[in-house]
């Protein structure tokens, strides 16, 4: 098995029936077998007291924009349902109805409209509700765009020569509904990044809009997604095997297929693996190209240990990102839930034979309607 | 627009007893199907589950569960959805203590 020199992986993870295969040109073992009547004699039912010894959360890296860490013990669906509701389904507000009164910019309305759309804002999504019909001050944030460029008067030859000659994404201006302007005192709404350009004028050009925000979701347009990315990887993994080490004098090449740090040379020309950055291995599989180290090592990712990399773009914090996620993932839990206690009331009500899903089915013709 | 489409319904063909059932799951995705299915293939009286997302332009998911000794299926999904439940409540919290108490690099990032 691989040298433990330096133990910062635990025992649990030279586990093979946690390691996930990577060759030449294919991936093998990547589907979890644990599940009851797989392995005769083990009892791998679901178990929250087993659970909550075997997981293990850990906060790698924290920046103000992005953050890094690991998950590990949780199956595939699982940390995928949280990757998948961080991208799509955390909500954010975002500018969805624009009102042009004036715009004799060279950029046509509907594309300066789908760049505005796109513009991150700064507010809290948990104070707005979404908007069913009616906007309200409950639903809807208003921004103003009105800027007109001119000509500077006595500018200098190398200085700027007009003013507003680019409309940023720190022009808009909030005006406050009904209840907002004491809510949001203290912090008024505005883009989280000022920079933006949205477009560009020359003298005598101008834009005059109404831009109404609302509350949405990143599955209905990517305008509302909260995050940049969200995404993780395996935790990389290299076994050498014992019976067959490295030859000396190739253990400089060998460690060259590796990305920096991840084998070390001693002196003498043995190699062996730094568990401690073993994560930063790209998995390249440059060592399996070369025939003389056939069957000297294997590569491997470990199947329940995801690296989650996190960056926030919008109102988040990157931290708060993934609580959200949870957050979400228990109200759709809870919708179901109550949809299935109302349909095993409706059952039992039916008495003990008669089909509960004669009266839901699909139509005579076996379709399923839609609504 | 017809009347509101129920969260959950019953497909045609269902065993009587909901020993083996399929439950069309509206507005959902592989989000929480792939996650609920694991979380019922854990249940050993489950004798089969899966599900699939028909067709993109239909916002729902079906979901087949088949038990074994006639148990009902409609028990097995209530259960799974408890465990996913207390399943992340877990990971939240151990989330949330991370965060709160291990040592972790804090860098600056220019944006």
């Amino acid at each position: 098995m691989a040298s433990s020199s330096s133990s910062h992986l635990p025992a649990s993870v030279f586990n093979p029936r946690r390691h996930v295969g990577v060759h030449a040109e294919r991936v093998s073992d990547v589907a979890s077998t644990e599940f009851p009547g797989h392995y005769p004699g083990e009892d791998h039912s679901w178990s929250l007291a087993k659970f909550k010894e075997t997981l293990k959360v850990s906060v790698k890296r924290l920046s103000q924009r992005s953050v890094e860490f690991d998950l590990v013990g949780v199956d595939a669906s699982i940390a995928n349902a949280f990757r998948r509701i961080m991208l799509s389904e955390v909500p954010t507000l975002a500018i969805e109805d624009v009102f042009v009164f004036n715009n004799t910019s060279v950029i046509h309305d509907e594309v300066l409209s789908h760049r505005l759309g796109l513009i991150p804002i700064n507010v809290d999504p948990r104070l707005f509700e979404f908007r069913q019909d009616i906007p309200l001050d409950r639903n809807t944030l208003v921004f103003r765009l009105n800027v007109t460029c001119e000509r500077i008067k006595k500018a200098s030859k190398d200085g700027p020569q007009y003013i507003n000659e680019y409309v940023r994404s720190g022009d808009l201006e909030w005006v406050p509904q009904g209840e907002q302007e004491s809510v949001f005192a203290s912090n008024p709404p505005a883009a989280t990044n000022k920079d933006i350009v949205l477009a560009k004028l020359r003298p005598g050009q101008t834009i005059e809009m109404e831009l109404h925000a609302i509350k949405g979701v990143g599955k209905e347009h990517a305008k509302w997604s909260p995050v940049a990315t969200a995404s993780y990887r395996l935790h990389p993994l290299i076994l050498l095997n014992p019976s067959k080490p490295v030859p000396p004098h190739l253990a400089q090449k060998f460690a060259s297929c590796f990305s920096p740090g991840v084998v070390k040379v001693s002196p003498d020309g043995q190699v062996s693996i730094d568990e401690r950055h073993l994560r930063k291995e790209t998995m390249s599989r440059e060592v399996l190209r070369h025939k003389e180290f056939e069957g000297c090592v294997e590569l491997k990712r470990i199947r329940d240990w995801f690296i989650f990399s996190v960056e926030s773009e919008g109102p988040y914090t990157p931290e708060s990102l993934f609580p959200e996620s949870i957050k979400v993932m228990r109200g759709k839990i809870a919708s179901i839930r109550e949809a299935a206690e109302a349909l095993l009331a409706d059952s039992q009500d039916l008495g003990s034979g008669s089909a509960p899903a004669a009266s839901a089915g699909p139509d005579a013709d076996g379709d399923v309607e839609m609504a | 627009m017809a009347q509101a489409t129920p969260k959950i319904r019953i497909l045609q063909g269902a065993e009587p007893d909901l020993s083996a059932a399929t439950y069309q799951i509206h507005d959902e995705s592989h989000t929480i199907g792939n996650a609920l299915r694991w979380m019922i293939m854990k249940n050993p009286k489950v004798e089969f589950c899966g599900y699939s997302a028909p067709h993109p332009s239909e916002n729902h998911i079906n979901m087949r569960i088949q038990m074994y000794d006639g148990l009902s299926s409609l028990t097995a999904l209530l259960e799974a959805l408890k465990n996913l439940d207390d399943l992340c409540v877990t990971i939240d919290e151990a989330y949330t203590h991370s965060m709160q108490n291990d040592q972790y690099e804090r860098w600056d990032e220019k944006s």
